[in-house]
Protein backbone atom coordinates (compact mmCIF):
# COMPACT_ATOMS: atom_id res chain seq x y z
CA UNK A 1 0.00 0.00 0.00
CA UNK A 2 0.90 3.62 0.06
CA UNK A 3 3.29 5.32 2.03
CA UNK A 4 2.17 8.24 3.62
CA UNK A 5 5.03 11.04 4.09
CA UNK A 6 5.86 14.43 5.73
CA UNK A 7 7.67 15.80 3.22
CA UNK A 8 8.05 19.56 1.44
CA UNK A 9 5.09 20.56 -0.95
CA UNK A 10 5.53 21.37 -4.31
CA UNK A 11 4.32 24.73 -5.06
CA UNK A 12 0.74 23.98 -6.36
CA UNK A 13 -0.12 20.65 -4.40
CA UNK A 14 -3.09 20.77 -2.71
CA UNK A 15 -2.10 17.36 0.19
CA UNK A 16 -0.41 18.43 3.04
CA UNK A 17 1.37 14.66 2.75
CA UNK A 18 2.95 13.46 -0.71
CA UNK A 19 1.75 10.01 -1.85
CA UNK A 20 5.33 7.83 -1.48
CA UNK A 21 5.70 5.16 -4.10
CA UNK A 22 7.63 2.12 -2.26
CA UNK A 23 10.53 0.61 -4.33
CA UNK A 24 8.85 -2.59 -4.59
CA UNK A 25 5.68 -0.39 -6.32
CA UNK A 26 8.61 0.93 -9.01
CA UNK A 27 9.81 -2.40 -9.47
CA UNK A 28 5.68 -3.89 -9.85
CA UNK A 29 4.83 -0.75 -12.08
CA UNK A 30 8.57 -1.08 -14.18
CA UNK A 31 7.66 -4.82 -15.02
CA UNK A 32 3.75 -4.19 -15.90
CA UNK A 33 4.93 -1.82 -17.98
CA UNK A 34 8.18 -4.22 -19.62
CA UNK A 35 10.53 -1.22 -18.66
CA UNK A 36 13.81 -2.26 -17.63
CA UNK A 37 14.91 0.26 -15.11
CA UNK A 38 18.69 0.76 -13.59
CA UNK A 39 18.80 1.00 -9.80
CA UNK A 40 19.85 4.59 -9.94
CA UNK A 41 16.95 4.88 -12.26
CA UNK A 42 14.09 3.85 -10.36
CA UNK A 43 15.02 6.04 -7.34
CA UNK A 44 14.57 9.15 -9.08
CA UNK A 45 11.74 7.85 -10.88
CA UNK A 46 10.41 6.61 -7.43
CA UNK A 47 10.44 10.70 -6.46
CA UNK A 48 9.52 11.96 -9.81
CA UNK A 49 6.03 9.50 -10.03
CA UNK A 50 5.09 10.49 -6.72
CA UNK A 51 5.52 13.94 -7.11
CA UNK A 52 3.71 13.75 -10.27
CA UNK A 53 1.17 11.68 -8.44
CA UNK A 54 0.90 14.48 -5.50
CA UNK A 55 -0.14 16.31 -8.18
CA UNK A 56 -2.79 14.57 -10.11
CA UNK A 57 -4.64 13.49 -6.65
CA UNK A 58 -5.95 16.84 -6.24
CA UNK A 59 -9.04 14.99 -8.10
CA UNK A 60 -9.98 13.68 -5.17
CA UNK A 61 -11.24 17.09 -3.93
CA UNK A 62 -13.87 16.99 -6.81
CA UNK A 63 -17.34 15.82 -6.39
CA UNK A 64 -17.87 13.59 -9.30
CA UNK A 65 -21.24 12.16 -7.71
CA UNK A 66 -23.63 10.73 -10.42
CA UNK A 67 -21.01 11.82 -13.63
CA UNK A 68 -20.72 9.58 -15.98
CA UNK A 69 -16.93 8.96 -17.63
CA UNK A 70 -15.74 10.57 -20.84
CA UNK A 71 -13.39 8.79 -23.03
CA UNK A 72 -14.32 9.94 -26.50
CA UNK A 73 -15.05 13.83 -26.85
CA UNK A 74 -16.66 13.51 -30.30
CA UNK A 75 -20.42 12.28 -31.17
CA UNK A 76 -19.77 9.40 -33.08
CA UNK A 77 -20.84 6.05 -31.96
CA UNK A 78 -19.80 2.43 -33.13
CA UNK A 79 -18.17 2.98 -36.44
CA UNK A 80 -17.75 0.18 -38.45
CA UNK A 81 -15.75 -1.17 -41.26
CA UNK A 82 -16.93 -3.82 -43.64
CA UNK A 83 -15.20 -7.44 -42.79
CA UNK A 84 -12.51 -7.22 -46.20
CA UNK A 85 -9.23 -7.49 -46.79
CA UNK A 86 -7.70 -4.38 -48.25
CA UNK A 87 -4.14 -6.01 -48.21
CA UNK A 88 -1.06 -3.50 -49.52
CA UNK A 89 1.06 -2.70 -52.33
CA UNK A 90 4.48 -4.41 -52.74
CA UNK A 91 6.18 -1.33 -51.55
CA UNK A 92 4.69 -1.11 -48.53
CA UNK A 93 5.06 -4.81 -47.90
CA UNK A 94 9.45 -4.19 -48.34
CA UNK A 95 9.27 -1.49 -46.47
CA UNK A 96 7.51 -3.52 -43.35
CA UNK A 97 10.14 -6.69 -43.90
CA UNK A 98 13.33 -4.30 -44.16
CA UNK A 99 12.19 -2.89 -40.47
CA UNK A 100 12.05 -6.24 -39.11
CA UNK A 101 15.05 -6.24 -36.74
CA UNK A 102 15.90 -10.04 -37.53
CA UNK A 103 14.48 -12.71 -40.22
CA UNK A 104 15.11 -15.49 -42.32
CA UNK A 105 14.02 -14.58 -45.90
CA UNK A 106 10.74 -12.85 -45.44
CA UNK A 107 9.61 -14.28 -42.47
CA UNK A 108 10.12 -12.00 -39.25
CA UNK A 109 12.77 -13.72 -36.44
CA UNK A 110 11.85 -13.31 -32.57
CA UNK A 111 12.45 -15.04 -29.59
CA UNK A 112 10.47 -18.46 -28.37
CA UNK A 113 7.46 -16.89 -27.08
CA UNK A 114 7.26 -20.61 -25.38
CA UNK A 115 10.47 -21.82 -23.83
CA UNK B 1 4.22 30.58 -58.95
CA UNK B 2 1.33 30.88 -60.95
CA UNK B 3 3.22 34.57 -62.29
CA UNK B 4 6.25 32.48 -63.23
CA UNK B 5 8.26 33.68 -60.14
CA UNK B 6 8.94 30.81 -58.91
CA UNK B 7 9.19 27.44 -60.12
CA UNK B 8 8.87 24.07 -57.64
CA UNK B 9 11.79 23.12 -58.52
CA UNK B 10 13.92 26.53 -56.93
CA UNK B 11 11.10 26.39 -54.19
CA UNK B 12 11.81 23.06 -53.04
CA UNK B 13 15.79 23.57 -53.73
CA UNK B 14 15.20 26.59 -51.51
CA UNK B 15 13.29 24.91 -48.90
CA UNK B 16 16.10 22.00 -48.29
CA UNK B 17 18.67 24.47 -48.70
CA UNK B 18 17.11 26.66 -45.71
CA UNK B 19 16.68 23.42 -43.79
CA UNK B 20 20.17 22.28 -44.52
CA UNK B 21 21.44 25.49 -42.52
CA UNK B 22 19.18 25.21 -40.04
CA UNK B 23 21.23 22.38 -38.54
CA UNK B 24 24.01 24.82 -37.65
CA UNK B 25 21.46 27.35 -36.18
CA UNK B 26 18.21 26.29 -34.39
CA UNK B 27 18.55 23.03 -35.61
CA UNK B 28 14.46 22.34 -36.29
CA UNK B 29 14.99 19.61 -38.72
CA UNK B 30 16.21 16.15 -38.11
CA UNK B 31 16.02 14.64 -41.49
CA UNK B 32 15.32 15.46 -45.03
CA UNK B 33 13.23 13.89 -48.00
CA UNK B 34 15.65 15.09 -50.53
CA UNK B 35 14.99 13.38 -53.12
CA UNK B 36 11.94 12.12 -53.09
CA UNK B 37 11.00 15.84 -53.01
CA UNK B 38 13.16 17.09 -55.41
CA UNK B 39 11.43 14.33 -57.94
CA UNK B 40 7.87 15.77 -56.88
CA UNK B 41 8.70 19.15 -57.81
CA UNK B 42 9.65 18.64 -61.06
CA UNK B 43 6.25 16.69 -61.71
CA UNK B 44 4.82 19.72 -60.22
CA UNK B 45 6.43 22.08 -62.86
CA UNK B 46 5.48 19.82 -65.15
CA UNK B 47 1.61 19.90 -64.54
CA UNK B 48 1.86 23.61 -64.59
CA UNK B 49 3.34 23.58 -67.70
CA UNK B 50 0.44 21.52 -68.79
CA UNK B 51 -1.91 23.67 -67.35
CA UNK B 52 -3.22 21.27 -64.91
CA UNK B 53 -1.96 21.91 -61.46
CA UNK B 54 -3.66 19.89 -59.28
CA UNK B 55 -4.62 23.06 -56.81
CA UNK B 56 -3.37 26.59 -55.82
CA UNK B 57 -0.74 25.18 -53.99
CA UNK B 58 0.68 22.49 -56.00
CA UNK B 59 4.51 22.51 -56.01
CA UNK B 60 4.48 24.29 -52.49
CA UNK B 61 7.16 22.87 -49.99
CA UNK B 62 5.83 22.13 -46.23
CA UNK B 63 7.99 20.40 -43.41
CA UNK B 64 6.29 17.42 -41.16
CA UNK B 65 7.29 16.57 -37.79
CA UNK B 66 8.70 13.39 -36.94
CA UNK B 67 6.10 11.47 -36.29
CA UNK B 68 3.87 11.58 -39.08
CA UNK B 69 4.18 8.77 -41.90
CA UNK B 70 5.84 9.78 -45.32
CA UNK B 71 5.73 6.58 -47.24
CA UNK B 72 9.61 4.99 -47.96
CA UNK B 73 10.75 7.78 -45.10
CA UNK B 74 12.29 7.48 -42.09
CA UNK B 75 10.36 8.01 -38.92
CA UNK B 76 11.87 8.44 -35.95
CA UNK B 77 9.46 10.63 -33.43
CA UNK B 78 12.93 11.60 -31.37
CA UNK B 79 13.18 8.57 -30.41
CA UNK B 80 16.50 6.08 -29.88
CA UNK B 81 14.13 3.62 -30.33
CA UNK B 82 12.96 4.04 -33.99
CA UNK B 83 16.22 5.21 -34.99
CA UNK B 84 16.07 3.36 -38.48
CA UNK B 85 12.42 2.94 -38.81
CA UNK B 86 10.70 4.32 -42.32
CA UNK B 87 7.14 4.57 -42.93
CA UNK B 88 5.72 2.32 -44.88
CA UNK B 89 2.52 4.56 -45.87
CA UNK B 90 1.94 8.21 -45.98
CA UNK B 91 -0.42 9.61 -43.01
CA UNK B 92 -3.90 10.60 -43.92
CA UNK B 93 -3.01 14.09 -43.95
CA UNK B 94 0.29 14.10 -46.03
CA UNK B 95 -2.10 12.49 -48.44
CA UNK B 96 -4.32 15.37 -48.75
CA UNK B 97 -1.77 17.86 -48.68
CA UNK B 98 0.42 15.63 -51.64
CA UNK B 99 -3.21 15.00 -53.60
CA UNK B 100 -3.13 18.84 -53.49
CA UNK B 101 0.58 19.09 -54.82
CA UNK B 102 2.35 20.05 -52.13
CA UNK B 103 5.51 18.46 -51.11
CA UNK B 104 6.56 17.30 -47.80
CA UNK B 105 10.93 19.01 -47.63
CA UNK B 106 11.86 16.74 -44.21
CA UNK B 107 10.84 15.61 -40.69
CA UNK B 108 11.38 18.62 -37.84
CA UNK B 109 13.05 17.70 -34.18
CA UNK B 110 10.12 16.94 -31.00
CA UNK B 111 10.15 15.60 -28.14
CA UNK B 112 10.49 11.91 -27.86
CA UNK B 113 6.90 10.95 -29.00
CA UNK B 114 5.46 14.20 -28.21
CA UNK B 115 6.03 14.12 -24.55
CA UNK B 116 6.82 17.21 -23.49
CA UNK B 117 6.87 20.94 -23.66
CA UNK B 118 10.49 21.86 -24.43
CA UNK B 119 11.83 19.91 -27.26
CA UNK B 120 14.62 19.18 -25.22
CA UNK B 121 13.55 15.28 -24.82
CA UNK B 122 15.13 14.64 -27.89
CA UNK B 123 17.46 11.83 -29.07
CA UNK B 124 18.86 14.86 -31.67
CA UNK B 125 19.43 17.32 -29.25
CA UNK B 126 17.24 20.43 -28.24
CA UNK B 127 15.85 22.65 -31.15
CA UNK B 128 16.60 26.39 -30.57
CA UNK B 129 14.35 29.26 -30.57
CA UNK B 130 15.07 31.68 -33.55
CA UNK B 131 14.52 34.68 -31.94
CA UNK B 132 17.39 34.01 -28.91
CA UNK B 133 19.20 30.66 -29.20
CA UNK B 134 19.71 30.08 -25.71
CA UNK B 135 15.56 29.66 -25.47
CA UNK B 136 13.87 26.56 -26.11
CA UNK B 137 11.23 26.45 -29.29
CA UNK B 138 8.80 25.66 -27.08
CA UNK B 139 7.25 21.72 -27.68
CA UNK B 140 6.75 18.87 -28.57
CA UNK B 141 6.02 20.62 -31.82
CA UNK B 142 9.38 22.93 -31.26
CA UNK B 143 11.31 22.37 -34.32
CA UNK B 144 7.94 22.59 -36.98
CA UNK B 145 7.62 26.51 -35.05
CA UNK B 146 11.42 27.03 -35.08
CA UNK B 147 11.38 26.11 -38.91
CA UNK B 148 8.23 28.61 -39.48
CA UNK B 149 9.77 31.00 -37.42
CA UNK B 150 13.17 31.28 -39.04
CA UNK B 151 11.99 30.70 -42.41
CA UNK B 152 13.44 27.23 -43.34
CA UNK B 153 9.61 26.05 -43.74
CA UNK B 154 6.91 28.40 -45.47
CA UNK B 155 4.41 26.02 -43.32
CA UNK B 156 4.55 22.71 -41.28
CA UNK B 157 2.60 20.20 -39.87
CA UNK B 158 2.41 19.75 -35.60
CA UNK B 159 0.68 17.60 -33.50
CA UNK B 160 -1.51 18.81 -30.16
CA UNK B 161 -1.88 16.80 -27.62
CA UNK B 162 -2.15 19.10 -24.87
CA UNK B 163 -0.32 22.11 -26.42
CA UNK B 164 2.32 20.48 -28.29
CA UNK B 165 1.16 22.92 -31.54
CA UNK B 166 -0.20 25.80 -29.47
CA UNK B 167 2.36 26.71 -26.96
CA UNK B 168 5.76 26.35 -29.50
CA UNK B 169 3.60 28.24 -31.75
CA UNK B 170 3.59 31.41 -28.75
CA UNK B 171 7.38 30.44 -27.97
CA UNK B 172 8.24 31.18 -31.44
CA UNK B 173 6.06 33.89 -32.94
CA UNK B 174 3.80 32.14 -35.15
CA UNK B 175 -0.12 30.78 -36.41
CA UNK B 176 -0.74 27.34 -34.37
CA UNK B 177 -3.91 25.48 -34.57
CA UNK B 178 -5.24 22.59 -33.07
CA UNK B 179 -8.31 21.78 -34.53
CA UNK B 180 -11.28 20.57 -32.79
CA UNK B 181 -10.70 16.83 -31.89
CA UNK B 182 -11.88 14.83 -35.05
CA UNK B 183 -11.61 17.04 -37.75
CA UNK B 184 -8.31 15.82 -39.16
CA UNK B 185 -7.60 12.29 -39.53
CA UNK B 186 -5.04 10.82 -37.25
CA UNK B 187 -4.38 7.88 -39.89
CA UNK B 188 -0.25 8.01 -39.98
CA UNK B 189 -0.09 9.95 -37.11
CA UNK B 190 2.11 7.87 -34.26
CA UNK B 191 -0.97 7.58 -31.73
CA UNK B 192 0.19 9.15 -28.47
CA UNK B 193 -3.13 9.96 -26.65
CA UNK B 194 -5.84 8.88 -28.93
CA UNK B 195 -8.60 10.76 -27.57
CA UNK B 196 -6.38 13.74 -27.42
CA UNK B 197 -4.42 14.20 -30.31
CA UNK B 198 -4.99 15.77 -33.62
CA UNK B 199 -2.74 17.16 -35.95
CA UNK B 200 -2.61 20.62 -37.23
CA UNK B 201 -0.74 23.58 -39.38
CA UNK B 202 1.79 26.07 -37.77
CA UNK B 203 2.61 29.13 -40.15
CA UNK B 204 3.67 32.78 -39.93
CA UNK B 205 0.11 34.11 -40.72
CA UNK B 206 -3.78 33.08 -40.24
CA UNK B 207 -4.32 32.42 -43.52
CA UNK B 208 -1.76 30.75 -44.13
CA UNK B 209 -3.09 28.11 -41.52
CA UNK B 210 -6.65 28.65 -42.48
CA UNK B 211 -5.64 27.33 -46.28
CA UNK B 212 -3.18 24.58 -44.89
CA UNK B 213 -6.29 23.31 -42.52
CA UNK B 214 -8.57 23.78 -45.49
CA UNK B 215 -6.71 21.28 -47.24
CA UNK B 216 -6.04 18.37 -44.35
CA UNK B 217 -9.53 18.30 -42.90
CA UNK B 218 -12.12 15.83 -43.80
CA UNK B 219 -13.42 12.45 -43.27
CA UNK B 220 -10.87 9.30 -43.36
CA UNK B 221 -12.54 6.01 -43.09
CA UNK B 222 -8.95 4.86 -42.06
CA UNK B 223 -9.63 6.93 -38.69
CA UNK B 224 -12.83 5.70 -36.89
CA UNK B 225 -12.73 8.76 -34.72
CA UNK B 226 -12.37 11.20 -37.36
CA UNK B 227 -15.64 12.73 -37.91
CA UNK B 228 -17.21 13.58 -41.34
CA UNK B 229 -17.73 17.87 -41.39
CA UNK B 230 -20.73 19.43 -42.00
CA UNK B 231 -20.83 21.42 -45.24
CA UNK B 232 -21.07 25.26 -43.69
CA UNK B 233 -18.04 24.05 -41.28
CA UNK B 234 -15.72 23.45 -43.65
CA UNK B 235 -13.10 25.89 -44.97
CA UNK B 236 -13.63 26.52 -48.32
CA UNK B 237 -13.16 30.39 -48.81
CA UNK B 238 -11.02 32.76 -47.06
CA UNK B 239 -11.08 33.65 -43.13
CA UNK B 240 -12.80 37.06 -43.26
CA UNK B 241 -11.84 39.80 -40.13
CA UNK B 242 -15.05 41.11 -39.42
CA UNK B 243 -15.69 40.34 -35.27
CA UNK B 244 -18.13 43.26 -34.70
CA UNK B 245 -20.42 41.78 -31.53
CA UNK B 246 -18.12 38.79 -31.37
CA UNK B 247 -18.60 37.82 -27.83
CA UNK B 248 -15.37 37.14 -25.75
CA UNK B 249 -14.70 35.21 -22.26
CA UNK B 250 -11.75 35.54 -20.52
CA UNK B 251 -11.22 33.54 -17.62
CA UNK B 252 -10.39 34.88 -14.29
CA UNK B 253 -8.13 31.36 -13.83
CA UNK B 254 -6.03 32.05 -16.68
CA UNK B 255 -5.23 35.93 -15.44
CA UNK B 256 -4.29 35.08 -11.83
CA UNK B 257 -1.59 33.51 -10.13
CA UNK B 258 1.21 32.05 -11.93
CA UNK B 259 0.95 34.19 -15.24
CA UNK B 260 3.87 36.56 -16.17
CA UNK B 261 2.89 40.23 -15.86
CA UNK B 262 4.73 41.30 -19.19
CA UNK B 263 3.07 38.35 -20.69
CA UNK B 264 -0.44 39.44 -19.20
CA UNK B 265 0.34 42.88 -20.33
CA UNK B 266 1.13 42.34 -23.63
CA UNK B 267 -2.36 40.17 -23.76
CA UNK B 268 -4.81 42.68 -22.27
CA UNK B 269 -3.72 45.22 -24.86
CA UNK B 270 -3.72 42.72 -27.46
CA UNK B 271 -7.30 42.38 -26.07
CA UNK B 272 -8.57 45.63 -26.18
CA UNK B 273 -7.48 46.03 -29.62
CA UNK B 274 -10.08 43.43 -30.43
CA UNK B 275 -12.59 45.71 -28.45
CA UNK B 276 -11.64 48.63 -30.28
CA UNK B 277 -12.92 46.52 -33.86
CA UNK B 278 -16.06 45.89 -32.22
CA UNK B 279 -15.80 42.81 -30.10
CA UNK B 280 -17.66 42.84 -26.63
CA UNK B 281 -15.51 41.22 -23.82
CA UNK B 282 -16.62 39.93 -20.60
CA UNK B 283 -15.13 37.74 -17.64
CA UNK B 284 -15.69 34.67 -16.82
CA UNK B 285 -15.09 31.61 -14.58
CA UNK B 286 -13.75 28.10 -15.33
CA UNK B 287 -12.08 26.90 -11.99
CA UNK B 288 -11.43 23.54 -14.02
CA UNK B 289 -10.19 24.49 -16.93
CA UNK B 290 -6.83 25.06 -15.32
CA UNK B 291 -5.33 22.61 -12.52
CA UNK B 292 -8.31 20.55 -12.71
CA UNK B 293 -7.69 20.06 -16.08
CA UNK B 294 -4.54 19.47 -15.59
CA UNK B 295 -4.44 16.93 -13.37
CA UNK B 296 -7.12 14.87 -15.01
CA UNK B 297 -4.72 15.20 -18.25
CA UNK B 298 -1.96 13.81 -16.63
CA UNK B 299 -4.12 11.01 -15.41
CA UNK B 300 -5.84 9.98 -19.08
CA UNK B 301 -2.98 10.96 -21.74
CA UNK B 302 -0.53 8.83 -19.54
CA UNK B 303 -2.92 5.91 -19.18
CA UNK B 304 -3.58 6.61 -22.92
CA UNK B 305 0.09 7.07 -23.77
CA UNK B 306 1.24 3.04 -21.85
CA UNK B 307 -1.15 1.55 -23.78
CA UNK B 308 -0.02 2.90 -27.28
CA UNK B 309 3.03 2.39 -26.47
CA UNK B 310 3.18 -0.72 -25.73
CA UNK B 311 3.12 -1.96 -29.38
CA UNK B 312 7.09 -0.41 -29.37
CA UNK B 313 8.64 -3.78 -28.13
CA UNK B 314 11.53 -4.20 -30.53
CA UNK B 315 9.63 -6.86 -31.68
CA UNK B 316 8.60 -6.26 -35.17
CA UNK B 317 9.96 -3.00 -35.76
CA UNK B 318 12.97 -0.12 -34.00
CA UNK B 319 15.75 -1.05 -32.02
CA UNK B 320 15.82 -4.88 -30.44
CA UNK B 321 18.30 -5.62 -27.79
CA UNK B 322 19.07 -9.29 -27.56
CA UNK B 323 17.90 -10.68 -24.23
CA UNK B 324 17.53 -14.49 -22.39
CA UNK B 325 13.67 -14.56 -22.73
CA UNK B 326 11.33 -12.65 -24.80
CA UNK B 327 10.59 -10.71 -21.56
CA UNK B 328 13.98 -9.65 -21.03
CA UNK B 329 14.06 -8.79 -25.07
CA UNK B 330 10.79 -6.24 -23.98
CA UNK B 331 12.37 -5.07 -20.87
CA UNK B 332 15.81 -4.02 -22.59
CA UNK B 333 14.85 -2.83 -25.59
CA UNK B 334 12.14 -0.50 -23.73
CA UNK B 335 14.03 0.10 -21.01
CA UNK B 336 17.60 1.66 -23.02
CA UNK B 337 15.26 3.11 -26.20
CA UNK B 338 12.62 5.19 -24.21
CA UNK B 339 14.34 8.33 -23.14
CA UNK B 340 13.49 9.33 -19.88
CA UNK B 341 10.23 11.35 -20.22
CA UNK B 342 8.45 8.42 -22.05
CA UNK B 343 9.55 5.97 -19.60
CA UNK B 344 8.36 8.40 -16.65
CA UNK B 345 4.97 8.97 -18.47
CA UNK B 346 4.77 5.11 -19.56
CA UNK B 347 4.84 4.47 -15.73
CA UNK B 348 2.39 7.06 -14.35
CA UNK B 349 -0.15 5.23 -17.03
CA UNK B 350 0.53 1.83 -15.85
CA UNK B 351 -0.23 2.81 -12.51
CA UNK B 352 -3.02 4.61 -13.14
CA UNK B 353 -4.16 2.15 -15.08
CA UNK B 354 -3.53 -1.24 -12.73
CA UNK B 355 -5.43 -3.51 -10.21
CA UNK B 356 -6.44 -1.50 -7.39
CA UNK B 357 -5.80 1.77 -8.74
CA UNK B 358 -7.78 2.31 -11.98
CA UNK B 359 -11.17 3.63 -10.56
CA UNK B 360 -9.57 6.10 -7.91
CA UNK B 361 -7.17 7.29 -11.36
CA UNK B 362 -8.34 6.51 -14.40
CA UNK B 363 -11.91 6.72 -13.92
CA UNK B 364 -11.87 9.27 -11.88
CA UNK B 365 -10.40 11.58 -14.07
CA UNK B 366 -12.67 10.52 -16.78
CA UNK B 367 -15.27 12.06 -14.44
CA UNK B 368 -13.45 15.20 -14.06
CA UNK B 369 -13.28 15.40 -18.15
CA UNK B 370 -17.28 15.12 -18.51
CA UNK B 371 -17.32 18.19 -15.70
CA UNK B 372 -14.75 20.16 -17.67
CA UNK B 373 -16.74 19.76 -21.01
CA UNK B 374 -20.08 20.80 -19.35
CA UNK B 375 -18.20 23.37 -17.76
CA UNK B 376 -17.14 24.95 -21.39
CA UNK B 377 -20.58 24.31 -23.23
CA UNK B 378 -21.81 26.49 -20.16
CA UNK B 379 -19.48 28.95 -21.14
CA UNK B 380 -20.18 29.04 -24.87
CA UNK B 381 -23.29 29.59 -23.97
CA UNK B 382 -22.69 33.22 -23.02
CA UNK B 383 -19.57 34.07 -25.50
CA UNK B 384 -18.14 33.00 -28.52
CA UNK B 385 -14.72 32.44 -28.24
CA UNK B 386 -12.89 31.99 -24.82
CA UNK B 387 -9.54 34.47 -24.81
CA UNK B 388 -6.41 33.40 -22.66
CA UNK B 389 -2.86 33.71 -22.86
CA UNK B 390 -1.38 30.62 -24.76
CA UNK B 391 1.37 30.49 -22.08
CA UNK B 392 2.12 31.43 -18.46
CA UNK B 393 5.48 32.68 -19.93
CA UNK B 394 7.98 33.52 -22.66
CA UNK B 395 10.40 30.80 -23.76
CA UNK B 396 12.51 30.17 -21.08
CA UNK B 397 16.09 28.85 -20.85
CA UNK B 398 17.50 25.42 -22.70
CA UNK B 399 18.02 23.31 -19.63
CA UNK B 400 16.45 25.30 -17.02
CA UNK B 401 13.63 22.49 -16.53
CA UNK B 402 15.16 19.54 -17.32
CA UNK B 403 15.39 18.39 -13.45
CA UNK B 404 12.14 19.56 -13.03
CA UNK B 405 9.26 17.71 -14.75
CA UNK B 406 5.96 19.33 -13.35
CA UNK B 407 7.48 22.88 -14.01
CA UNK B 408 7.10 21.61 -17.53
CA UNK B 409 4.12 19.97 -17.11
CA UNK B 410 2.73 23.47 -15.59
CA UNK B 411 3.70 25.32 -19.26
CA UNK B 412 0.70 24.16 -20.67
CA UNK B 413 -1.99 25.12 -17.69
CA UNK B 414 -3.69 26.81 -20.66
CA UNK B 415 -3.78 24.67 -23.26
CA UNK B 416 -4.85 21.67 -21.82
CA UNK B 417 -8.46 22.31 -21.25
CA UNK B 418 -9.17 22.42 -24.76
CA UNK B 419 -7.63 19.18 -25.58
CA UNK B 420 -9.56 17.79 -22.70
CA UNK B 421 -12.86 19.05 -23.74
CA UNK B 422 -11.51 18.26 -27.76
CA UNK B 423 -12.43 22.17 -28.54
CA UNK B 424 -10.39 23.82 -31.80
CA UNK B 425 -7.92 26.65 -30.54
CA UNK B 426 -5.15 28.79 -32.16
CA UNK B 427 -2.34 30.26 -30.71
CA UNK B 428 -1.64 34.01 -32.00
CA UNK B 429 1.30 36.08 -32.05
CA UNK B 430 -0.09 39.58 -30.33
CA UNK B 431 3.70 41.03 -29.08
CA UNK B 432 7.02 40.74 -27.67
CA UNK B 433 8.23 40.72 -24.15
CA UNK B 434 12.18 41.11 -23.55
CA UNK B 435 12.64 40.29 -27.28
CA UNK B 436 11.04 37.14 -26.63
CA UNK B 437 7.26 36.20 -28.49
CA UNK B 438 3.93 36.31 -26.58
CA UNK B 439 1.24 34.41 -27.41
CA UNK B 440 -2.53 34.42 -27.25
CA UNK B 441 -4.89 31.72 -27.31
CA UNK B 442 -8.74 31.69 -28.96
CA UNK B 443 -10.74 29.00 -28.18
CA UNK B 444 -13.64 28.14 -30.31
CA UNK B 445 -16.68 25.55 -29.44
CA UNK B 446 -16.57 22.26 -31.26
CA UNK B 447 -16.28 22.82 -35.45
CA UNK B 448 -16.45 26.45 -35.28
CA UNK B 449 -12.54 26.67 -36.67
CA UNK B 450 -14.21 29.51 -38.75
CA UNK B 451 -15.06 31.72 -35.88
CA UNK B 452 -11.38 31.48 -34.05
CA UNK B 453 -9.73 31.78 -37.59
CA UNK B 454 -11.57 34.85 -38.07
CA UNK B 455 -10.78 36.62 -34.67
CA UNK B 456 -7.13 35.71 -34.94
CA UNK B 457 -7.30 36.87 -38.70
CA UNK B 458 -8.79 40.51 -36.84
CA UNK B 459 -5.90 40.61 -34.33
CA UNK B 460 -3.03 39.97 -36.89
CA UNK B 461 -4.32 42.68 -38.75
CA UNK B 462 -3.72 45.22 -35.68
CA UNK B 463 -0.62 43.41 -34.16
CA UNK B 464 1.13 42.82 -37.50
CA UNK B 465 4.40 41.26 -37.97
CA UNK B 466 6.41 40.78 -34.78
CA UNK B 467 10.02 42.47 -35.77
CA UNK B 468 13.42 41.53 -33.77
Amino acid sequence: MLERERVPRYAGTVNQEIMSLTSEQVEHIAKLARLDLTDGEKDSLRDQLSSILDYVSQLREIDTEGVEPLSYVATLENVWADDEIKGCSAAERNVIIENFPDKEGDLLKVKAVFS
Amino acid sequence: MAEKRWSSVELVEAALNEAEKSSEGAKAFVGLFAERARSQAVESDARRAQGEPKSDFDGVPFAVKDNMCVAGERLSCASAILRNYRAPYSAGAIRRLEDAGMIPTGRTNMDEFAMGSSTENSVYGPTRNPWNREMIPGGSSGGSAAAVAEGSAIVALGSDTGGSIRQPAAMCGVVGLKPTYGRVSRYGLVAMASSFDQIGPLAKTTADAAALLGLIEGHDPNDSTSVPLREESRLSEAIGAEIKGLRIGLPAECFGEGLDGQVEETVRSAVEKLVQLGAEVREISLPRMTTAALAAYYVIMPSEVSANLSRIDGVRYGAREDGESLSEVYGKSRGRGFGAEVRRRVMIGTYALSSGYYDDYYVKALKVRRLIARDYERAFKDVDVIVTPTSPTTAWRIGERVDDPLANYMADIYTVGVNVAGLPGINVPCGLADGLPVGLQIIGRHFEEKVILRAANALEGEVGRLKK
